[in-house]
């Protein structure tokens, strides 16, 4: 047991005053990190130091996938390598559609003397784990920094929009899901063009459609798809269908509630849209795109 | 037995690099991915260890260890940085001024002890988190828990064993329940 220390043995401030030093420090830190983005440097040089544990921790779960890959039955392989087949065949005769379209689309913009839309490419990203606080909705992928992840790209699988990288260290990143409260994204109803921006609702799958009159021309089942309006997300992309429509006299809004189009239970790859930079003057070379856009939807 | 006129074990004073292994160990855990179940029944495990340690050896790790795994745990959770470092302080603070009484307490009354202890740093962390917007989560955020004071007696055991004499060793009961309680 120990003893109390005679009082000559000096031991520093009492724990009360550390206690308060400490606290104050974490708060300070709370607020540097919530309103002025300051400590991403701190954060990525911290996630160096960790970087070897967090690989261990998930080396038995990657494990146990390499292994039960390994022991898939033949018959198995046979029949996804068949539905794969099948699948790529619908798919490249999509693609040949795309390349006349995109083509087409190029000429039509030139006419209208729009600016040509942004190229892309994407990255395959593994999700490593889904992240450990139940009040966000993020998950963890391991690429990053290093294989050139840049902060602000859309997540997409192959159904839809999962969320957006908000986070980037050196050799993972963080992807805010669009299920999470704080997320939002530009989207456009693909049978009206009604454009409006739907939200996370915090919940596994569910995003809220909010600010959208009770009159507006809406329906069960409409599909959301990502209008491309803020630079982030590329025009059409899945990102939900409209669930379930509560209109309410008494509010000027209705009450929508939509169900996520992806999600990232189901697989363990993601892919990292990479937007090319925007020129820099986005707002002007946006704003007659949009013009464009609507004129030829008017008639 | 009989003849040791403390109900106190003579323990041998633990090494440090002892206390940083299990941290270490502790952490990883924190970093393994749960799913399911898992992920709400998940203890704090970093929070389990550090608080067992400020209990039982105060001197040797305190609020600066405290609050620097509390901010490995902010980059680990992709939450605000800062949120665990202060429920870890308080975690600290918490351990290190009751030491010497939590260390005689009978084994419920720890587990009771260390429950509340580990449901404030929670609550610090979800009020930082409530006044940083976020909404009320379910009463499942509070899951981990429930597996902390069940998991809190094994821990004693566990961790007791890198600092047991080497006459302890000779077979006889020396499980924490028969020595706590006298």
């Amino acid at each position: 047991m120990e003893h109390q220390p005679p009082p000559f043995f000096e031991r520093g401030p009492s724990s009360a005053a550390r206690l308060v030093f400490f606290a104050l420090l974490s708060i300070g830190l709370i607020i540097a990190d919530a309103r002025l983005k300051y400590l991403d440097l701190a954060r990525q040089s911290i996630s160096f130091v960790i970087y070897p544990l967090q690989r261990l921790a998930i080396s038995p779960v990657q494990f146990y996938h390499r292994a039960s890959d390994f022991f898939v039955v033949q018959t198995e392989l046979q029949s996804e390598n068949e539905r794969l087949a099948e699948q790529n065949l619908l798919n490249a005769a999509q693609l040949q559609r795309l390349d006349s379209l995109e083509s087409e689309n190029d000429y039509l913009r030139r006419l209208l003397d729009a600016k040509p839309r942004l190229g892309r490419s994407a990255l395959v990203a593994e999700i490593l784990y889904a992240g450990r606080d139940p009040l966000t909705r993020k998950i963890s992928v391991d690429k990053g920094a290093q294989h050139g992840v840049i902060a602000g790209r859309a997540v997409v699988d192959e159904i839809g929009v999962i969320g957006q990288v908000t986070s980037v260290l050196p050799w993972m990143s963080e992807v805010t899901l669009i299920t999470d409260k704080e997320q939002a994204v530009p989207i456009q109803i693909a049978r009206s063009g009604l454009r409006a921006i739907v939200f996370g609702a915090g919940q596994e799958n569910t995003l809220d459609l909010r600010y959208i009159p009770v009159d507006a021309d809406i329906r069960i089942g409409d599909r959301l798809v990502t209008s491309g309006l803020d630079g982030t997300y590329p025009a059409g992309l899945p990102v939900a269908v409209v669930s379930n429509i509560e209109s309410d006299a008494a509010y000027s809004f209705a009450k929508i509630t939509c169900i996520a189009a992806a999600g990232v239970s189901r697989h363990r790859q993601v892919l990292i849209l990479s937007l090319e930079p925007l020129p820099v003057e986005k707002a002007e070379g946006r704003q007659p795109s949009m013009q464009a856009n609507e004129s030829i939807k008017g008639p | 037995m009989q003849a040791r006129p403390s109900k106190q074990e003579i323990l041998l004073p633990v090494k440090f690099n002892v206390i940083l292994i299990t941290l270490t160990l502790a952490f990883v855990l924190n970093l393994l991915p749960w799913f399911g179940v898992g992920r709400i029944l998940r203890p704090d495990f970093v929070a389990m260890v550090l608080l067992y340690w400020c209990i039982h050896q105060p001197r040797k790790i305190g609020f600066f260890g405290a609050w620097m795994l509390g901010l490995l745990m902010d980059v680990v959770d992709a939450s605000l940085f800062g949120q665990h470092a202060l429920a870890y302080s308080f975690l600290a603070y918490a351990a290190i001024v009751m030491h010497r009484r939590v260390q005689n307490f009978a084994l419920v009354t720890q587990v009771v002890y260390a429950v509340l202890v580990l449901f404030s740093a929670e609550l610090i962390m979800l009020m930082v988190r409530l006044l940083g917007g976020a909404s009320l989560p379910g009463w499942d955020y509070f899951g981990g828990i429930l597996t902390a004071a069940l998991l809190w007696p094994l821990l004693g055991v566990m961790l007791k064993i890198p600092r047991r004499t080497r006459a302890d060793w000779d077979g006889q009961d020396r499980s924490p329940n028969t020595i706590m309680k006298r």
